[in-house]
């Protein structure tokens, strides 16, 4: 009966009648409650030990190369990019491929800077190419996934050195080649499992084509990698 | 005379009639082939109807870029194009037709700069590495060469390619857009579309890159001149419609220095990166001598020890 008398009259006419009773509290406690030592933790990693730090970020770099070695859809590389571990492969291809010599008379190996720039530069072209045809990735993701899917060529890299101890000759070129193209291979479908999902679907190829001839140039750069003597 | 009854939407009428006798016609549908030409999307349909290809580029003429040239769509604009799209321009490189503007017919008013820079990357790579190839082919019967990559040859063969592929068109749409503004009945190509012709056109180097491995000399210079010609027309093909209105001087010598600047690029790159033995021109070569004379020095080494 009340609400209806109370639909019938004009909107908010009955809010002058309300006056604030004096038993509903109005006073309270309006400070922050400082948090204890142990929830600062949480936020702030400032007062950890530094060996800590280290462990952390290599455990997560560790658990991008397991991700990688086998590539299913997940989304840890994606979600959690960072670019240390892409670096560390980088530096390591880039020495291995010196052979050691530092002022050999041959000047067709690739230089240090050389493959430093074709590999960071080629990434950055790649993650661009792929956003100006529409991707959805981000840019420093993009370069996360294609810096982390050096593992297998750097594997392979180890892999040759070794073979190469061994001799020069056509069994190890053999060998060398079996290596490079299944970890060369392996690097472009582990990329790809990973980047395919965020571009659109009749671009699919368009986007693949370039991050294949980015990881056949370092698989070449791999295979005639030649010792001095 | 006009009676109430002719004011009212007679044409809502008949389209709800055409609707109920047939419910499942769309109305606003992309996908079905009868409507493909006459909506305003942005998918090209391949069929070989000429009229219907028309239509749909002119439909498609409204489609410019956006945005000014500091804003990543304005670059966006120029990659809009589909995996069928960029296959179709190669095939259509590939087998020039005589008739067949490339431009006109393939390029459609959508030039992208996919295809010429993805195809300019590849042909530095498959040159450099094919010619790599192509000398430790030869040096391997030598038994003092010792491989070694020529690794150098990247950046001067990248160099070279993007120089040509980018410089010339540049040269071309300069001249033909200041003979356009000369005498009027020209019609010019935008600079987009002369980078995308000349990108699509040398594409055939790569696998004529890739058989210049084997070692075979007539081989190579056969594979240069199919090479030559089939890009070569695709080229004079696309801009001799755009001179012919000119005087003959001019378009003769306009279609013959774009023919010697490709065969330029192509006999420069069989002479830098698959140097036979017998041609000892730079410092790399200074092992390259053939097997014959090695073995002899050899021998005349043993003798003289």
């Amino acid at each position: 009966m009340a609400e209806v008398e109370e639909s019938s009259k004009p909107l908010f006419a009955g809010l002058s009648d309300i006056s604030i009773s004096e038993d509903i509290p109005v006073e309270g406690d309006i400070s922050v409650p400082v948090g204890s030592q142990n929830s600062d933790n949480d936020f702030s990693t400032l007062d950890e030990p530094v060996k800590d730090t280290i462990l952390r970020d290599l455990r997560a770099v560790g658990q991008k190369f397991v991700h990688v070695m086998y590539p299913k859809k997940s989304s840890a590389l994606l979600r959690d990019w960072d670019l240390w571990g892409p670096l560390l492969l980088c530096v390591t291809l880039a020495l291995m491929l010196q052979g050691g010599s530092a002022d050999s008379e041959e000047d067709g190996r690739p230089q240090f800077a050389e493959v430093f720039v074709i590999i960071w530069f080629g990434s950055v072209i790649i993650t661009l190419n792929s956003k100006l045809l529409g991707g959805t990735i981000s840019f420093f993701q993009s370069l996360c996934v294609l810096g982390y899917c050096i593992l297998p060529l750097t594997v392979a890299m180890i892999v040759c050195r070794i073979v190469l101890l061994g001799g020069s000759g056509l069994v190890s070129f053999v060998v060398r080649l079996i290596v490079v193209t299944a970890s060369f291979s392996w690097s472009t479908f582990a990329s790809t499992a990973f980047l395919a999902d965020s571009q659109p679907p009749n671009r699919k190829a368009l986007v693949v084509y370039p991050v294949f001839l980015f990881y056949f140039v370092i698989g070449w750069m791999i295979l005639t990698f030649s010792p001095s003597h | 005379m006009a009676s109430p009854d002719d004011l009212k939407f007679q044409e809502f009428e008949e389209a709800t009639d055409l609707l109920s006798s047939n419910p499942g016609a769309s109305t606003l549908s992309v996908s079905s082939p009868g409507a493909a030409a006459s909506s305003g999307d942005v998918r090209v349909d391949l069929s070989d109807e000429e009229d219907n290809q028309e239509e749909s580029s002119e439909l498609l003429g409204g489609e410019k870029q956006t945005g000014g040239f500091w804003t990543f769509e304005y670059y966006q604009s120029f990659f809009n194009v589909d995996t069928m799209q960029v296959l179709d321009r190669i095939k259509g490189s590939v087998m020039p037709l005589p008739g067949r503007n490339f431009v006109k017919h393939h390029i459609r008013n959508n030039p992208d700069l996919y295809g010429p820079f993805w195809i300019c990357v590849t042909l530095v790579f498959s040159v450099a590495i094919s010619g790599d190839l192509f000398t430790f082919l030869n040096e391997m019967g030598d038994p003092g060469f010792h491989y070694r990559p020529q690794f150098n040859k990247v950046s001067i063969a990248a160099v070279t390619v993007f120089l040509y592929a980018w410089l010339v068109p540049l040269g071309v749409w300069g001249f033909l857009t200041w003979r356009q503004s000369v005498e009027r009945h020209i019609s010019g190509y935008t600079f987009l579309e002369t980078v995308c012709v000349y990108g699509y056109s040398l594409f055939i180097y790569i696998p004529a890159s890739i058989l210049w491995t084997i070692p075979i000399n007539w081989l190579e210079w056969l594979l240069i001149i199919i090479a030559l010609v089939i890009s070569g027309s695709v080229l004079v093909m696309t801009f001799w419609p755009a001179v012919r209105d000119d005087t003959r001087l001019t378009a003769f010598a306009t279609m013959a220095v774009i023919v010697s600047l490709h065969a330029l690029l192509a006999v420069g790159f069989k002479l830098y990166f698959f140097k036979t033995p017998t041609y000892t021109g730079s410092s790399h070569s200074g092992q390259q001598t053939s097997p014959a004379t090695n073995h002899t020095t050899l021998a005349a080494e043993k003798v003289s020890t």
